[in-house]
């Protein structure tokens, strides 16, 4: 089987609009979340997350385009060009029809299905944006980074809530490991943060009115992002054979369903899909020198996913370092993997974990090494990515320095 | 107004309402956190309210839910108690 790399790595999140201005954020502990600023925002409970500002579509797409774009095929794109940019590439380096894209997405075109309802609910108009729908479809993403870089080959959307992005990623590493195709742009999507999409999460009472506070004792629920994170993978030999700067290696990956509960965590599906994906890397539990945590920061998911990581560890689960960034970043539900990943990639290239920010007061429930508030340095040659999404769909990813 | 509040308890712990106690806890009633959930949404839905409760600190909430009886009183209070609700 062959070797899968990272070439390049992109961005757009509340921290930062680019890689280096979010490790830099990740770095510094900076946390994104303020006060939610769209229309109707006074009617919801919840009324933080952590929002990217200052994006102006109009200066980053061509005029005829935009219509079609929903904003997170917007920054599918913006991060993908970022992406492409630092992988040395203008085009695909080979045959295209070798090359695909495949975005995790939850919400798809959350915003533009919004937009299309308030049009026709609330303001009683009888007539919709003639591209509500290939602007709503959830494979939109993927399906202009197609067209936009010319990838012939395998491009689809992943659709696994929480853990789209980590689906995405690894079925693209597969794809390039078992030789179904050479290269892919691979990540996730998400934007959610209109009056529609929160109200929706706000109906299942498991946000936090006042922060992300991942296995903290006084943690209170999740906090919504939106963003995106797009990678480029290759096979090791292709990019060897252009001379690409190596970001890291892709070690292994792991799917499981816990196959309980729709909205419940299991222990055990989140423990199975971590072994799973040490086995897969072959590699031994104690390799793993760094745990980005899915920690979304509710009581349920910090308390199972200690548990879990505990399981699968041993007695090193309370010592290895584990964090979660969504304090940072907020959840970015179908990309929040993809943009967690950075704080892996910044792990193995730098030497930095990222910390867990936000964290006040330790949980008996959770008696991790969470990287509490500040940034540490450390030589890290293995990192292990969580994702546990709603539906008990789990992926796992283990990641190693090049 | 009880009467009311227990039988959307029982209904959605599946229950008979001859069968609800007010003493009973919701581990009594089987209900889990999501079948909390619901329920309280349809006491908003019934009364017209806005019950304070996040999943995540179900005993850290202003509203009652230690037993049938003091959900019962805490929605009555709520409905009667408009700037709270």
């Amino acid at each position: 089987m062959r070797r899968v790399v990272v070439t390049g790595a992109g961005t757009v999140n509340a921290l930062a609009p680019d890689v280096a201005g979010t490790l830099a954020a990740m770095r510094e502990g900076r946390c994104g979340i303020g006060s939610l600023e769209f229309a109707d925002v006074e009617r919801l409970t919840v009324q933080i997350g952590a929002q990217v500002r200052g994006f102006t579509p109009e200066r980053l797409f061509e005029k005829g385009k935009i219509s079609f774009y929903d904003r997170f095929t917007q920054f599918a794109l913006v991060a993908a060009r970022e992406a492409m940019a630092q992988a040395g590439l203008t085009a695909v380096p080979a045959d295209p029809t070798r090359w695909g894209a495949i975005i995790g997405t939850a919400g798809g075109g959350n915003a533009t299905v919004n937009e299309a309802y308030r049009a026709v609910y609330a303001e009683g108009k009888n007539r919709v944006h003639p591209f509500t729908v290939p602007r709503l479809m959830s494979n939109a993403a993927a399906s202009h980074l197609s067209m936009e870089w010319g990838l012939m080959g395998p491009s689809f959307a992943v659709a696994t809530a929480c853990a789209s992005s980590n689906h995405a990623l690894g079925l693209a590493f597969q794809m390039i490991r078992s030789g179904m195709a050479d290269g892919m742009l691979a990540g996730g999507a998400e934007s959610m943060l209109n009056f529609g999409g929160l109200k929706a999460w706000e109906g299942l009472r498991v946000m936090s009115p006042d922060g992300c506070r991942p296995f903290s004792a006084s943690r209170n629920g999740m906090v919504q992002g939106e963003g995106a994170g797009v990678f480029v993978l290759e096979s090791l030999e292709g990019a060897r054979a252009r001379g690409a700067n190596i970001l890291c290696e892709i070690k292994g990956f792991c799917m499981t369903s816990d196959a309980v509960d729709i909205v419940m965590p299991s222990r055990d599906g989140a423990a199975r899909a971590m072994r799973g994906a040490l086995v897969d890397a072959g590699i031994a539990a104690s390799d793993v020198e760094y745990i980005n945590a899915h920690g979304t920061g509710t009581a349920a998911n910090d308390r199972t996913e200690a548990a879990a990581i505990l399981e699968v560890f041993g007695d090193r689960g309370a010592h290895v370092p584990v964090s979660s960034t969504k304090a940072m970043h907020g959840h970015c539900i179908g990309a929040t993997g993809a943009v967690e990943l950075l704080a892996c990639l910044m792990a193995l290239k730098e030497g930095v974990i990222a910390p867990t920010v936000n964290f006040d007061s330790p949980d008996p429930d959770c008696p991790l090494d969470v990287v509490p508030n500040i940034a540490r340095e450390a030589r890290v040659d293995t990192v292990m990515s969580n994702a546990f999404a709603f539906g008990g769909l789990n992926a796992v990813l283990v990641l190693g320095r090049f | 107004m009880q009467q009311e509040i227990l039988s959307i308890i029982a209904r959605e712990a599946a229950m008979d309402p001859s069968d609800v106690r007010s003493d009973m806890t919701l581990e009594e009633l089987g209900l889990d956190s999501l079948g909390l959930v619901e329920m309280i949404f349809s006491i908003e839905e019934t009364f017209g309210i806005s019950v304070p409760f996040n999943a995540n600190e179900p005993t850290q909430n202003d509203f009652d839910i230690s037993s049938v009886g003091a959900i019962v009183r805490a929605v009555e209070r709520l409905i009667s108690t408009p700037e709270l609700a």
